[in-house]
């Protein structure tokens, strides 16, 4: 009787086999590495905001210090975002009439505040606190790249709970004299690792705690 | 067994038995009774399907579960499930292993039936999940928070040995099947059937080439499914035995476990075998010898299961361990004695009278006491992971549990679930194994086939 | 339902039972031991409940939604890209407030006009947790269940948010105007048609302004009522030394004390401070070897009854009979008394006590319970001064009441003026007379001649549909006021948030009265006090005041007061006694209904009957024996001709002949809380018997009402979770409780030793001290985002309170002892629930915390299973629905809120642990011994809960756990507790205790 499949059928099944295995593969590298891509946690992308605010112009242009704005990040879980009275005290005498801060004039005249579209967005499960990292000589550098670079700023890490656990459990990576926490030019040294490990022990790191969940999960 | 009957009803030759098996699917119309019975099934895959979007939508809590109980009838069917499907690898694998050639007219179906009763189970664990949607976390797999499963959990082994369970048991039943499917293929008369018999036969020619690799690799998957029986059910047991709970904390629950899986598993297949046989005239190929062997397994199985509950209620006495001791008299007496009566009755009681012959080779009679065992382990489940939950240490805590038609309706649903695929297959896949039946037929007279030379017999 | 469960409870067979058990046996829930079982009747009828889980369970849940919202809740949803988040910044940073950081601000929680300090945590700007305020007299930092309920009626979106006229919206500044004219047609009139009904006042500036009304309009008249009012406390005062006077206790300096029918340890001004007090005697072990002694006699069963050494429980009208029996005993002339019905038994018992006490002149005290007859107050003020008490643990002060009067007398006035058409104006602040007063006065028809009524409340309820106008008032946190303590100590509560729905406060609605226009609270209250205090240094005394939460020197005078009527002549009330019993009582936890709207208290288990979400008819099991019901069957009350359903709950311990019932349910109008919970007991409650009374019948109504319990089960199996010795046993037994139960050594595990370089918390729980008040259970609710689940749930056993009160009966069916036990997660060294979670969303902390990460659950339930303590709570279903935003604002921000089908439990409150453990690191110093207090710890006003740093010898908890009667709960599992406790003992007296072997 008639063949029911044509000869190339011996090759293209075996060879579709193969292909499957391949293909299978193909797509789930594929998944994990644009998960773990900046396209997917959106890092290294400038947002938008009301004012075109440039960390760029007031840092490294007028040297502004970091808690002049930042106040509570010292005191209090929350770094603080300036009030617009912060953005006056300046703006009241220079810029006055740039239309670009508009927004900043009547937020200040109509007492309605600006809204900032938040850059470095912690789930809610996640409770960070900005002074204890501060105290212990985390720069803001560390997390927040080079802001005094950055036009409008962008997210510079995925923020994923790996990247978080990078530093947790090894701290002497990241880890700089209290004196230079806010220091942008900060380059870390080439002794790093032993000098870190001396600031783990004299600022009383507990490393092994710092891998608890509930060091971050309430 | 010199003198017992055949295994195959005299007259039978190769042509008939193919003829017989391919013909049900290929060519004679389906019976009415199939469209009957898969017609409820399917309203009850309907039921199922809207019983597990409203747990979807609205949470677990539409069940009965709650503090203490907080596993209800869904772990109660899982395990009830996964013992069932215990049957069909060790009728495969086991009896092949020891040469039980009467095995080969009822093993597909027994493996069908392991494969479609392992895939209503796996679902339990799953849709039980408060947050089902994250199930993956189960999973070992490299992520960005960088954290595992945690090992120790036996609901992790469980993850392991039932999906590898599955996995085996579909690959056995798969291959098994290849020699048929090729039978199939070639006694299509339409086109499109043989191209699909053609494909799933994955170009099987029956060359001696084939049919050496075939046994080798029958053999080789007949050695790996047969530990899977023993450890599926034990890892399951553990689930319980590893807590420190009473009535769960105890050290003979894997052998009693899968015990207990075996004599469901084969009372689920008398349950189905015994209407299916009569419903499509297989008298000949599934004898009573069969049913009376499979009648005498279950009486084996059942009587381990009995000693089971006899060390139970044995060590709560002679632990001396307060909580022990109230835990087996809450199950003789407390609200849930019922159930607890009633289990025994199903498992240890009426089972008794399959030492009788006439009873064990009296379709009706067999029937009966398969569906009570079937009640029965069910009932078991029932009992231990219920009336164990229901009081322990804390008396302020105890409370009743009361199922909700939720409860029931994925329950049956899953039944529903089952029933579907089974007649699926019975009617769209030879539900016997033709090749290895043809062994079961006497080729001269006197002597029977040991089924050593069987495959040469190809066309 | 089926029938079988309206079969009478067989409580001969039940006695007999328990007559073959001795002393110390533990038996069942009655159901159980009587054998009318509800199980077999599960079995039977199948599966009762079975459709419980829709649709009736769909409407309440519609405002679940509402109640337990969360701002959260995204956060528990998996991985995944994030909604755009908005920052919004102050435009000008307010003073003091450093985003991130809570600000404690110090006010005041007033009820029944009277004060207890608090205060109150302020997340910018939102307050979301009340605590008590160390510094104020009737505090001492502790809270009870109403101040830490306070602040969910704050945020309560059914709160009325808007003025009506008749029902329509109309402006604040449209009422102002239209008041104007009647308020000039009363001042020709003088007044004389212009009535003000207001609760108790305490308040300093209210009373002042209402001496300015007066003023104004010589002839206006101003009545208080309360329904759960203390009038019989006023003129038993009167009786005894011919003026008002208030009195106060000093529980710490009595040996013995004893209760006439009064819950002085859970409720009343001064409850708080009684709690501490009593406790702080009843510590023995450590060094010291004598306890006080609580003799309490009581009409229905209360929680100091339970805490009592020795407790007698009879009729409401046999309590005055015990106490002029015990005044005879003391040998005070004059008292007659009068018909006798106590047994000889109790007699016996009440000349027990009262030699114990004369043993103990100076140094002992007797009282009254505040629902009791005058007479009754009038003769312990005898007996406590013929005890040489007066002076020494009886305190007598001038009134703290800004005008006490017989407050039945002044509405019975009002509504006679009424119906005589003598009132014009009728302005109602605060208060629900239409729904509180008693039923014979029939307060609505009577106002119903006043052509113009206007009502101030917090609701729009039955009272504020009766009037013209409702003016929705604002609640005291967000307000300006002041008030008094029982001791007079003034407060001046200052507001934490603008009112959320417009509220207005008392004081701008009198000033509108008083033809002042736009002047503030603010400006009223501080104005007061600056004429008070005089403008020097002002400023400074009013910031202090605010800071400190008190008002220095502000405590009423203390009299020495001496009785001067003649015992003689206080007649015993002719009550009527015959038959049935009825006795009246505030409900535990929604009072007299004004926190019937409150989500946490309608869940909150009322004391020993573990009801929630619905009050009942209360009676003794002979009682219900008699009659032929169990529990739930609905029957219906007749008393003076009134009838009203009631379901029937049977209590061990309540009086035979006793029918309790409690106000507050079955409100016509409330919000979507309140509405359709339980039965009005104001229907039967009228003026000549406002507490109880006899005569009551009952009748079966054949009906069931399903009541949600949150504790099926009372008896302890021969188990000991709670461990209990006397006073004598203890002395030569000291190490009782834990050799009770051997648990294994340290070694038998196979896991490895944790290892705690740094901190290891844990907790000890003196049983001795609790009394089961449940201020713990409402305080971890507030601190902890835990929310409530509604009736059907609760009856599932779904409740998702972390920490729960056990109440254990035992002994005498009739006046079983009770044991209550806070119970919460133990936290294990060797934690069950840690091994088998498959994906480590519970673990251990490197602290010795048993973590649980919501975030990480699956909830596959397995945690809960293996949890010996049954401590573990689960979200079933969504329970926190982020619907309502007033509620968001509640949230503790350091807490997450958990989604549906995650598991929860007591974390020790591990939010306050890190927020102290950041403090301390910034400083580079070691957590200090008491700056980390859990939420239950500080709100408990025993102080039964200590909690801390076990790795240090020198802490409170570590010194509490080396107490002899530290004992763990189920250590025999070799779980190891961190939360251990201490046994119960008491000191009975060895008359009683031969007498009740004997019998």
């Amino acid at each position: 009787m008639a063949q029911i499949f044509h000869p190339s059928m011996k090759v293209i099944s075996k060879a579709s086999i193969v292909a499957l295995v391949i293909i299978i593969g193909a797509l789930s590298l594929a998944g994990v590495l644009s998960y773990r891509s900046s396209y997917y946690t959106s890092a290294s992308e400038p947002r938008e905001q009301v004012v075109p605010f440039s960390h760029e112009h007031h840092v490294s242009g007028l040297g502004i210090d970091c808690r002049y704005c930042h106040t509570s990040v010292e005191k209090s879980s929350f770094a603080g975002i300036p009030p617009t009275s912060t953005c006056m005290t300046c703006h009241s005498q220079v810029w006055t009439g740039s239309p670009l801060l508009a927004p900043v004039r009547e937020s200040y005249r109509t007492n309605t505040p600006l809204l900032w579209n938040r850059v470095n967005d912690l789930p809610d499960f996640v409770f960070f606190n900005h002074s204890i990292h501060i105290s212990k000589g985390m720069g803001c550098q560390t997390c927040h790249g080079q802001v005094d670079q950055m036009p409008l700023v962008w997210r510079q890490e995925s923020l994923y709970m790996s990247w978080c656990l990078d530093c947790h459990r090894q701290p002497e990576k990241n880890i700089r004299p209290r004196s230079e926490v806010f220091n942008m030019k900060y380059k870390a040294p080439q002794n790093q690792e032993e000098l870190g490990l001396k600031l783990v022990k004299e600022y009383s790191v507990k490393t092994k705690q710092l891998s608890d969940c509930s060091i971050c999960h309430r | 067994m010199t003198n017992a009957p055949p295994l195959v009803a005299p007259g039978n030759t190769y042509a008939t038995v193919t003829e017989k098996v391919a013909g049900d699917v290929l060519t004679r119309p389906t019976p009415r009774a199939w469209f009957v019975v898969f017609g409820v099934a399917f309203l009850l895959v309907m039921v199922f399907l809207g019983a597990v979007s409203y747990l979807f939508a609205r949470g677990v809590g539409i069940w009965g579960v709650r503090i203490p109980i907080a596993w209800g009838y869904a772990i109660v069917n899982f395990v009830w499930w996964i013992g069932i499907g215990h049957a069909g690898t060790l009728i495969s694998a086991i009896l092949l292993l020891l040469h039980q050639h009467w095995r080969n007219s009822i093993n597909r179906f027994a493996e069908a039936m392991t494969l479609f009763a392992v895939a209503c189970a796996g679902m339990f664990p799953i849709l039980h999940l408060g947050r089902p949607w994250l199930f993956y976390w189960l999973f070992p797999f490299p992520n960005p928070m960088n954290i595992w499963p945690q090992f120790r959990s036996p609901l992790i082994w469980d993850v392991f040995a039932v999906s590898t369970y599955a996995t085996i048991s579909f690959v056995y039943w798969y291959v098994g099947m290849i020699p048929d499917l090729a039978s199939m293929r070639d006694r299509a008369k339409k086109r499109w059937v043989q191209v699909v018999f053609g494909m799933l036969s994955l170009g099987w020619r029956g060359a001696a080439r084939h049919w050496h690799r075939y046994e080798t690799v029958y053999l080789l998957l007949a050695g790996l499914a047969t530990p899977l029986v023993v450890s599926v059910h034990s890892v399951v047991s553990f689930d319980f035995a590893i807590s420190i709970l009473p009535g769960w904390h105890s050290t003979i629950f894997p052998p009693y476990f899968v015990a207990g899986a075996i004599y469901s598993g084969f009372a689920m297949v008398l349950t189905l075998v015994i209407p299916v046989r009569k419903l499509y005239g297989l008298e000949g190929f599934i004898t009573l010898r069969h049913l009376d062997y499979m009648a005498k397994v279950m009486l084996a199985t059942g009587l381990i299961v009995a000693y089971g509950y006899l060390m139970e209620a044995f060590f709560a006495w002679y632990s001396g361990n307060p909580y022990e001791r109230f835990m087996m008299f809450n199950r003789a007496a407390g609200p849930y004695a019922l159930g607890y009566w009633a289990l025994i009755l199903c498992n240890i009681l009426l089972p008794q009278l399959l030492w009788i012959k006439a009873v064990r080779q009296h379709m009706v009679g067999l029937f009966v006491i398969s569906i009570i065992v079937n009640i029965g382990m069910w009932l078991e489940r029932f009992v231990i992971v219920i009336t164990s939950l229901h009081r322990d240490f804390i008396p302020s805590e105890w409370a009743m549990y009361y199922p909700t038609i939720w409860d029931w309706a994925t329950f049956f649903g899953t039944i529903g679930l089952f029933l579907a695929l089974m007649f699926l297959f019975i009617r769209f896949l030879p539900m016997m194994s033709m090749f290895e039946l043809r062994q079961l037929i006497p080729v001269n007279g006197d002597r029977r086939g040991n089924g050593t030379d069987g495959g040469a017999h190809g066309r | 339902m089926s029938k079988d469960r309206t079969h009478p409870l067989d409580i001969a067979s039940l006695r007999a039972k328990l007559g073959a058990t001795s002393g110390q046996h533990y038996w069942r829930s009655l159901e159980e031991l009587a054998g009318t079982k509800e199980f077999d009747e599960m079995l039977h009828r199948e599966f009762p409940r079975q459709a419980s889980e829709w649709p009736s369970s769909l409407d309440r849940r519609s405002f679940l939604k509402l109640m337990a919202a969360s701002l959260a809740l995204a956060g528990l949803s998996s991985c995944g890209v994030q909604p755009e988040e908005k920052i919004v910044p102050y435009v000008r940073t307010p003073e003091g407030v450093v985003p991130g950081l809570p600000l404690m601000y110090a006010t005041a929680f007033v009820m029944g006009g009277y004060a207890v300090g608090t205060l109150v945590r302020s997340h910018e700007g939102r307050p979301t947790k009340i605590e008590g305020n160390p510094a104020h007299p009737a505090s001492m930092g502790a809270t009870d269940i109403f101040m830490q309920a306070a602040i969910l009626t704050l945020y309560d979106p059914d709160r009325s948010q808007v003025v009506t006229r008749r029902g329509l919206v109309t402006p604040w500044e449209k009422f102002v105007e239209e008041i104007r004219p009647a308020l000039d047609a009363q001042l020709a009139l003088k007044g004389s048609g212009l009535r003000i009904l207001t609760e108790t006042i305490t308040s300093p500036t209210f009373a002042s302004q209402c001496r300015a009304l007066q003023q104004r309009f010589p002839e206006a008249r101003w009545h208080q009522y309360d329904a759960v009012g203390s009038d019989a406390v006023r003129e038993g005062a009167r009786l005894a030394f011919g003026s008002y006077l208030e009195t106060h206790y000093r529980i710490d300096a009595a040996d013995v004390i004893f209760s006439l029918d009064s819950d002085f340890l859970c409720y009343g001004p001064a409850s708080l401070r009684y709690s501490r007090e009593f406790a702080s005697r009843r510590k023995p072990g450590s060094g010291e070897k004598h306890m006080n002694r609580l003799y309490v006699v009581e009409s229905n069963a209360t929680n100091t009854g339970a805490s009592a050494d020795h407790r007698l429980p009879m009729k409401p009208s046999q309590i005055e009979q015990a106490a002029r029996l015990l005044a005879r005993e003391i040998g005070l002339e004059g008292v007659q008394v009068g018909s006798m019905t106590l047994s000889d038994g109790q007699q016996r018992w009440v000349a027990s006590a009262a030699k114990d006490l004369q043993a103990h002149r100076g140094a002992c005290v007797v009282i009254p319970g505040e629902y009791q007859a005058a007479s009754v107050h009038a003769i312990v003020h005898a007996v406590n001064q013929a005890l040489g008490n007066a002076g020494r643990t009886v305190i007598h002060t001038d009134p703290v009441e800004a005008r006490p009067e017989n407050q039945l007398a002044s509405l019975s006035a009002l509504v006679s003026d009424m119906n005589a058409g003598k009132v014009d104006l009728l302005l109602m602040v605060g208060g629900n007379p239409v729904y509180d007063a008693p039923a014979d006065q029939d307060f609505t028809k009577a106002m119903n001649n006043v052509p113009l009524r206007v009502h101030l409340g917090l609701y729009d309820d039955e009272t504020a549909s009766q009037s013209h106008w409702h003016i929705p008032q604002a609640h005291p946190l967000e307000t300006w006021s002041d008030a008094r303590a029982f001791d007079g100590t003034v407060t001046i509560m200052q507001p934490l948030i603008a009112p959320l729905f417009n509220g207005v406060s008392p004081h701008e609605l009198l000033s509108v009265f008083l033809g002042e226009t736009g002047v503030s609270s603010h400006d009223i209250v501080k104005n007061f006090w600056r004429s008070q205090q005089g403008d020097r240094g002002f400023e400074s005394f009013w910031q202090d005041a605010l800071n400190g939460g008190i008002v220095p020197a502000t405590a009423a005078a203390v009299r020495n007061a001496i009785v001067s009527g003649s015992p003689a002549s206080w007649a015993p009330a002719a009550a009527q006694t015959e038959g049935l019993e009825i006795a009246f009582r505030p409900d535990p936890t929604i009072w007299d209904g004004r926190f019937a709207n409150n989500g946490w208290l309608q869940e909150l288990p009322k004391p020993l009957t573990k009801l929630t979400w619905d009050n009942a008819a209360i009676m003794a099991p002979a009682t219900a024996q008699r009659l032929g019901l169990a529990t739930a069957d609905l029957v219906s009350l007749t008393y003076k001709g009134r009838t009203q359903n009631f379901p029937v709950f049977i209590l061990p311990g309540q009086p035979d002949g006793c029918v309790t019932v409690s106000f507050g349910y079955g409100r016509t109008r409330t919000g979507k809380v309140g509405s359709g919970t339980g039965f009005d007991a104001y229907r039967l409650r009228t003026s000549d018997a406002l507490w109880s009374g006899g005569g009551l019948s009952v009748q079966k109504t054949g009906e069931r009402y399903p009541l949600s319990v949150t504790q099926e089960h009372h008896a302890m199996e021969g188990r000991a979770p709670v461990r209990h010795a006397t006073l004598a046993d203890f002395l030569k037994h000291p190490e009782f409780a834990s050799e009770l139960v051997e648990a294994p050594a340290r070694e038998e595990t196979l896991y490895p030793e944790y290892k705690y370089e740094g901190y290891a918390w844990g907790m000890s729980i003196d049983l001795n001290a609790c009394t089961g008040c449940s201020a713990c259970v409402v305080a971890c609710q507030a601190e902890n985002n835990i929310p409530i689940v509604g009736k059907e749930q609760v009856a599932n056993s779904r409740e998702m309170h972390w920490l729960k009160i056990d109440q254990y009966f035992s002994g005498d069916l009739d006046n079983p002892r009770v044991d209550s036990q806070p119970r919460m997660c133990v936290h294990c060294e060797n934690a069950p629930c840690e091994v088998v979670c498959p994906v480590a969303a519970t673990v251990h902390d490197s602290e010795g915390l048993n973590v649980m990460v919501y975030n990480r659950c699956v909830g596959t339930r397995y945690c809960s299973n293996n949890c010996p303590y049954k401590v573990r709570r689960f979200n079933f279903l969504e329970y926190s629905d982020n619907q309502a935003l007033t509620f968001a604002m509640q949230k503790n921000p350091d807490v997450s809120v958990r989604s549906r089908g995650v598991m929860e439990k007591c974390t020790y409150c591990v939010q306050r642990i890190s927020a102290a453990r950041i403090e301390a690191k910034k400083e580079d110093r070691p957590i200090r011994d008491g700056e980390v207090v859990t939420a239950c710890q500080s709100a408990c006003p025993a102080q039964a809960i200590v909690f801390g740093d076990i790795n240090d010898m020198k802490t409170k908890v570590r010194q509490s756990k080396s107490d002899p009667r530290t004992y763990g709960l189920l250590a025999e599992l070799n779980t190891r507790p961190r939360t251990t406790y201490l046994a119960k003992v008491t000191n009975p007296n060895p008359e009683i205790e031969e007498e009740s072997h004997s019998s």
